[in-house]
């Protein structure tokens, strides 16, 4: 097979993912109290100790703005951290990628799993947090709802670029270079907790390039019961990063694991 | 009927040649070896033979199919026990057999109904809710012995089944191992091990450098390669007796350490010599497997 070949896609990946649903169902509660926590402390704690001190932020309570930030910065986190730190434990120090390639499952099914599973995930806290967002009161439209069919695009976009660091990974430390260049500043740069307006024209036209300020751009509307402006090219863009991020790990895989 | 087959096969590993022009055939219900020292390339060899890597040259044929081409569907017929222990620590043991069987697209109802016989082989049915952090080394091998075989395979791969285990498990993997024998399965197995492969293959290779360096039963192979008797001799003056006297009594010498290695096809001028040497204490036998790796291989370490 050529290293440069589009990714064989097929339902061979099904049996994969569930293995990871498995797992998964075991640890259940704690993984999604964990997952809930971080973002539910950002929420209340700066939305309300913050958001006391701050007029309307774009038109509403400071708290009902970071709220549509947060349900997309879980999402990049959850999808994130599972291709990164999970993946590269299945492929690297439990060597569980390795049996699996001994049935008939090839490589690209194997990441393509893991892809789908990562995304799966993310939409699992995502939608954790929607609720608590629901039971706060933050969110009343019915347009909020939307958001549910944005979450699974978040999840492969942020799963499909880690899978690709993932790939490059020597250890688990390789990471770190991956959020302190990419993930913190996408936080603070694409619109989480400040409009990306508020920034200098020079960071607002990096923050157009980077995935998140589409991601939020798309759902902070729906949560404050708009309908957003240029939504469908806000979702190519998530699509491209996330063809782009998926290819990009396959070759990165093939190159690393069938040589 | 031949259910691998592998034609000059070659792979490069970064300007070195680690599998430099194997060929073979493996037929139904054989067991084969493949002995080498570590780095002679038996691993790559296996990885070539699944698929799992493109061959630089050559052909590999597993189970009628080519190689990578089809690797998939033939890999369906195949079971592999690989060298490194990869079960699924998050897992007990029935669910390590669950998974894996989905793998294969086998139905939910076909597996459960295979595991309680595959957990009596492998002598796990009392664990089979056990988490295998708990297991043993020898019971991990048996489970994945067992999950090699979830797919009721024709072709077993088993990359040095039993290194590490003490030698009641070890003994007990190869009575499991002539068991699937006798049962029709055909085993591919790499060792190290001669004893191991003595016992278990009926045709072995072995394997230096990317080479098969010669081929055939482990009576054949010490008949072609090693005189029949083989003496050790060691004790204070063995490299003087070695020099001036055992040089000439035997067809060939060997040293390593403090040991001198006699080999001859008449060993009775030798015990004459040694009867008048009581600082020497030596060992009679019969040769074996490992003088013929060990003559073909070197003595020197590979690491």
């Amino acid at each position: 097979m050529h290293i440069f070949a589009p990714p064989s896609m097929g339902l061979r990946f099904v049996p994969v993912w569930r293995r990871n649903l498995l797992v998964w169902r075991k640890l259940a509660i704690p993984s999604i109290l964990g997952n809930l926590a971080d973002p539910l402390i950002y929420v209340l704690g700066l939305g309300y100790g913050l958001g006391s001190m701050l007029p309307e932020v774009g038109g509403v309570p400071y708290i009902a703005f970071l709220a549509a930030g947060m349900v997309c910065s879980s999402t990049m986190n959850s999808a994130t951290f599972e291709s990164m730190y999970s993946a590269f434990s299945r492929m690297h120090v439990q060597r569980t990628w390795d049996a699996i390639m001994n049935a008939p499952v090839d490589l690209d099914d194997v990441v393509l799993a893991e892809l789908a599973w990562s995304a799966s995930k993310s939409v699992l806290s995502g939608v954790a947090i929607l609720a608590v967002v629901w039971l706060l009161g933050l969110s009343g439209s019915v347009l909020s709802l939307w958001v549910i069919a944005l979450l699974p695009l978040i999840g492969l976009t942020f799963g499909a670029l880690a899978l690709a660091v993932t790939a490059m990974a020597r250890s688990y430390d390789f990471f770190m270079y991956y959020f302190t260049l990419l993930i913190t500043p996408m936080n603070l740069l694409c619109g989480v907790f400040f409009p990306v307006e508020q920034l200098p024209a020079a960071f607002q036209a990096i923050a157009a390039f980077l995935p998140l300020t589409h991601a939020v751009a798309i759902a902070r509307p729906l949560l404050l019961g708009q309908i957003p402006s240029d939504a469908v090219l806000h979702a190519l863009v998530l699509l491209a990063y996330a063809a782009a991020g998926f290819y990009a790990a396959t070759v990165l895989f093939r190159r690393r694991l069938l040589k | 009927m031949a259910v691998l087959a592998a034609h000059n096969l070659r792979k490069f590993y970064g300007g070195a040649e680690v599998v430099a022009g194997v060929s073979f055939g493996i037929k139904a219900g054989e067991c084969f070896g493949l002995l080498g020292p570590n780095g002679a390339g038996k691993t790559t060899t296996l990885r070539l033979c699944l698929g799992l890597t493109d061959p630089d040259g050559g052909s590999v044929e597993l189970m009628q199919r080519p190689v990578p081409g089809e690797a998939r569907p033939a890999r369906a017929r195949v079971g592999v026990v690989p060298q490194m222990d990869n079960l699924d620590p998050d897992f007990t043991v029935s669910e390590n057999l669950l998974v894996y069987g989905r793998y294969f697209g086998l139905s939910e109802g076909a597996i459960r109904a295979r595991i309680p016989e595959l957990l009596d082989f492998a002598g796990l049915t009392a664990r089979a809710k056990s988490r295998i952090q708990t297991l043993s080394g020898g019971m991990k091998r048996r489970l994945t012995l067992a999950r090699a075989l979830i797919n009721d395979p024709d072709l077993l791969f088993m990359d040095e089944p039993t290194t590490g285990l003490d030698p009641q498990a070890r003994h007990l993997i190869w009575e499991r191992l002539k068991q699937l024998l006798a049962g029709g399965k055909t085993i591919v197995l790499t060792t190290h091990f001669m004893e191991e492969a003595e016992r278990l293959c009926a045709r072995l290779a072995i394997m230096d450098r990317g080479r098969f360096i010669t081929e055939g039963s482990p009576r054949e192979l010490i008949l072609r390669h090693i005189e029949p008797h083989v003496i050790e001799v060691h004790g204070d003056g063995v490299t003087e007796w070695a020099d001036r006297e055992a040089g000439g009594l035997a067809t060939r010498l060997e040293k390593s350490g403090d040991t001198v290695f006699c080999y001859a096809a008449d060993p009775a001028p030798l015990f004459a010599s040694l009867s008048g040497r009581q600082e020497l204490r030596y060992l009679h036998r019969p040769a074996n497997l490992e003088d013929v790796f060990l003559k073909l291989t070197g003595r020197e370490l590979r690491d």
